[in-house]
């Protein structure tokens, strides 16, 4: 029961700042109403007993992504955009189709078959030294260890692309 | 499945959480319940020790903020795959050495670049 009201709490509280992030007026309160959003987000983590991905969401997302979308709305010019409407005029389409969304997929979210259940479960990962970060450690770098080296090449293209785009006067 | 687990190790922080809005809630509140309230324009103005604000607030930062906030954002998560490696260093051993110069050296050629096109330079 309590799990419940947890669960309930961090979904609401999802939902809602996440229409708040759309709907405001001013994109740095945006970006405040996203901080809230991970932070919550991080809770549900730890609710599916996955503690380092919940740390890696308040440090990485909270703390850095964050920290790239303030940037971005700092440098772009935002008087006209706090002038304006928040909403577009597609609102009331958005609006229906969105509500026909939910209800397809509350009504269709029972028929789908669970997926396997695999070798990690709570009580093995807890019976386990070092706990969550030790299992996700091992099975990164072993099993998955080639999406591990691809992603050092997106971080690569990343800086490459930051540079290009923002460094016009290249003395070479 | 979430509403079937309470992480009951983390009731602290849930309480710190909880202590830490509650101050701040509370100091508004009473802030707003006790203070005095005579509004007059003057006091809606930005505060520029005495003088009378000169142009807007906003104005258009330096697109080379986005740069040094874009290599911070890497190099973040960089340090982030590392802490897993750390733990299951012992277990793995040179295997997940070699794995992880893979890694570095391959940012570190995003490194190197930035340092060449003088991405860290402020001119």
């Amino acid at each position: 029961m309590l799990a419940e009201i947890f669960f309930a709490y961090f979904a609401v509280v999802i939902v809602l700042t996440s229409i708040l992030v759309i709907a405001s007026r001013n994109p740095v309160h945006s970006v405040l109403w996203m901080l809230l959003l991970f932070f919550h987000i991080a809770g549900l983590y730890l609710m599916l007993d996955a503690e380092f991905l919940a740390a890696i969401q308040i440090i990485i997302y909270a703390g850095a992504i964050l920290v790239l979308f303030l940037f971005v709305v700092l440098l772009l010019n935002l008087k006209e955009e706090i002038k304006g409407r928040p909403f577009s005029r597609i609102f009331v389409i958005a609006l229906v189709l969105a509500i026909g969304m939910a209800v397809v997929i509350s009504s269709t979210m029972k028929l789908l078959p669970p997926g396997p259940v695999g070798q990690y479960s709570m009580d093995m990962i807890r019976a386990t030294k070092g706990g969550n970060s030790s299992i996700i450690g091992r099975v990164m770098y072993t099993e998955f260890l080639f999406p591990f080296e691809i992603a050092s090449t997106i971080l690569l293209v990343a800086i490459i692309g930051a540079i290009v785009l923002a460094k016009k006067r290249l003395r070479s | 499945m979430p509403g079937k687990y309470i992480p009951s190790d983390y009731l602290p922080i849930l309480i710190f959480l909880m202590v830490a809005t509650a101050v701040g809630l509370g100091v508004l509140i009473a802030g707003s319940i006790f203070r005095l309230k005579r509004p007059y324009p003057e006091k809606l103005m930005p505060y520029e020790s005495g003088n009378l604000p000169v142009g807007e607030p906003r104005y258009r930062f330096s697109v080379r903020f986005y740069i040094i906030a874009m290599l911070f954002v890497v190099f973040d998560v960089e340090a982030v795959f590392l802490y897993p490696w750390a733990v299951v260093f012992g277990s793995i051993g040179f295997y997940a050495f070699v794995e992880m110069m893979v890694f570095i050296v391959i940012l570190v050629v995003g490194y190197v670049y930035a340092w060449k096109k003088e991405a860290f330079n402020w001119d």
